[in-house]
């Protein structure tokens, strides 16, 4: 490098000595004649921004957007949080605000620490590590997760006034990357006899859960990426079960092992929890599929309408445990007329969809409704058909039909209909 | 063998495999485990056959002890009434207009709460009972519905033939009707 020379020297000193008072005296007249845009363009303009992340952040001013914590108090890691689905477009939910359903709080786990065993009705129980399981054949798989209490408050006498998100947000979609279960199964081969799986997670909880043997040799994921990232903890790290359209509970996080057995142990997660009680006192066991369900995500509740009249965009998400949602009706007025919303791309196989429909409001009083149709055929259920059904103390598996009321003023409310 | 036919294999089993994950050709990774496998700590699941359940044995009154030392501060002293779930009583209630899924109403296998209480409880303290007071606890709720007598021992034994109100109360929609 070769020495500045005295004269480049002195003048980086008289730069350095105008930029300190510019505008004042040490400039020519030439120079302030105010054709300098700083005042007419945003403050972000005129400054260097700020530096790099190592891992970004949303913008401040989007710290509105939350997970809704619902938690005992006695026991803080025993409880939910809602993704804020109302708040949120397309079809991917951010790994930070999937939904959380924990037993007994989120396990720190030392991935070098912890192994997966695979034993019972089997050839020769085998153990992976994290470090193995990296190095198998993997694959990507978008779906969603809803957890089987989801809506729950749909069952209660008088709607929740909620936000979308805050009462039907225990459902999220993600893009899944692991190992197809079946290659770790036909591993450790399988007996004849065996015709079921009872997975254990290593938390808190050690949360336990018999599974048929025929879901995980279908379709069943050991995931160990979430949209891309290795899983949050909140979310299985470093591994979990990831069972396409099958309730939350069954897609077990932080699995420690899957034992092939003949029949279901009947732990407390299949019998006391996650099993319908119906008027007649019976109650239905191992519901495994989430049925079709969809919901007006905006506008709804929290939001309002500000022109009157005014033309909105109501959007909304549909999805199926069953399969891929064939159609959406959107209707103004609590279900007497229906219109197709278009559905928009991609529509895959047990994720959620995002449909939407342009709506010019008059500025009268409407009920706003969506109702999901899957490949099936199955269609989604008014609420009262659904009570008829189940009566009201189902608990699990609500998947109504959500009205939205819209009032003369605009103001949005939670209604079970007209 | 030349770097180049290696590289043609290596093309070749690509083309031949990349078509669907279950002709991947990988590398079996998985360690043998039968060691592992036999050790108490990875058979934490009881069966309603009573599979799985240690030696030991508890009565009542034992339990009653230490659920008011244990459990009662969540699950109240009477073991209804506190922030975690109802745990007994209301038996007969579930076709009522106000039905209670308590232990004893509804829970179809007493195996279930002892696979329950050792796995998960006292939730701020997981693991933390022995065998004898698990079984202790069980029959403190069991017998507080007369579910159990209230000088009967429970034990690996008579545990698995403890019959719930609730029993035959459930019906399976999977295999046959999802």
């Amino acid at each position: 490098m070769t020495k500045p020379t005295d004269s480049r020297r002195q003048f980086l000193q008289k730069v350095a000595l105008g930029g300190a008072f510019a505008g004042t005296f040490s400039l020519p007249v030439w120079a302030a004649d105010k054709s300098n845009l700083a005042y007419d363009l945003p403050k972000w303009m005129t400054k260097p921004g700020k530096g790099f992340s190592n891992y970004g952040q949303p913008s401040p001013h989007e710290k509105e957007v939350i997970r809704w914590i619902s938690a005992n108090p006695d026991a803080q890691g025993n409880g939910v949080s809602w993704t804020p689905l109302h708040d949120l477009q397309g079809t991917i939910t951010p790994n930070g605000l999937h939904y959380e359903r924990h037993h007994n709080g989120v396990p720190q786990i030392d991935p070098t620490q912890h192994l997966l065993l695979i034993d019972g009705l089997v050839d020769k129980p085998l153990s992976f590590d994290v470090a193995s399981l990296l190095r198998y054949p993997m694959i990507s798989r978008t779906c969603f997760i809803e957890c089987g209490g989801n809506s729950n408050s749909g069952w209660r006498s008088n709607p929740i006034q909620s936000k979308a998100g805050y009462a039907h947000g225990l459902v999220s979609n993600a893009e899944w990357t692991g190992i197809p279960l079946k290659l770790l199964l036909q591993e450790v081969g399988i007996k004849a006899e065996a015709k079921w799986v009872i997975a254990e997670a290593a938390d808190a909880a050690a949360l336990n859960i018999s599974i048929p043997l025929e879901k995980l040799l279908d379709d069943a994921i050991l995931a160990l990426y979430q949209n891309g990232e290795r899983l949050r903890p909140e979310n299985g790290y470093p591994m979990r079960l990831v069972l396409p359209g099958w309730e939350g509970i069954l897609n077990v996080k932080w699995l420690r092992q899957l034992r092939l057995t003949n029949e279901p142990a009947m732990t407390r997660d299949e019998t006391s929890q996650y099993t319908e009680l119906m008027p007649d006192g019976t109650a239905r066991q191992f519901t495994f599929i989430m049925e079709a369900k969809s919901l007006i995500t905006s506008p709804s509740l929290g939001m309002m309408l500000p022109d009157n009249p005014g033309t909105y965009q109501i959007s909304g998400l549909a999805w199926s445990g069953r399969g891929k949602i064939a159609r959406v009706e959107i209707s103004a007025d609590g279900g007497e007329t229906w219109a197709d919303a278009e559905l928009h791309s991609p529509i895959l196989d047990r994720a959620f969809t995002r449909f939407s429909l342009p709506w010019h409001w008059q500025g009268d009083y409407s009920v706003l409704q969506s109702r999901a149709t899957d490949e099936t055929g199955y269609v989604q259920p008014t609420r009262d058909a659904l009570v008829q059904q189940r009566g009201q103390h189902g608990f699990f598996h609500y998947n109504a039909i959500v009205s939205w009321e819209i009032t003369e003023q605009g103001d949005i409310n939670h209604v079970y209909g007209i | 063998m030349s770097t180049g036919f290696k590289l043609f294999t290596a093309l070749l089993l690509i083309t031949a495999f990349s078509h669907s994950y279950a002709d991947a050709e990988y590398q079996a990774l998985g360690k043998h485990a039968e060691q592992l496998s036999s050790q108490v700590q990875w058979h934490l699941t009881i069966t309603p056959d009573g599979k799985g359940l240690p030696i030991g044995h508890g009565t009542a009154e034992q339990g009653r002890k230490i659920f008011a030392l244990k459990c009662a501060g969540c699950h109240g002293p009477a073991g209804i009434g506190g922030s975690a779930e109802p745990l007994k009583g209301e038996v007969g209630s579930l076709t009522s207009e106000y039905p209670e899924k308590t232990v004893n109403s509804y829970w179809p296998y007493a195996t279930t709460l002892f696979d329950y209480i050792r796995r998960a409880m006292p939730i701020n303290d997981p693991f933390s009972l022995s065998a004898n007071e698990v079984y202790a606890l069980c029959a403190y709720l069991l017998s507080e519905d007369d579910i159990l007598g209230k000088d009967q021992e429970l034990n690996e034994e008579n545990l698995p033939q403890v019959s719930m109100p609730n029993r035959d109360g459930f019906i399976a929609i999977y295999p046959d009707k999802y």
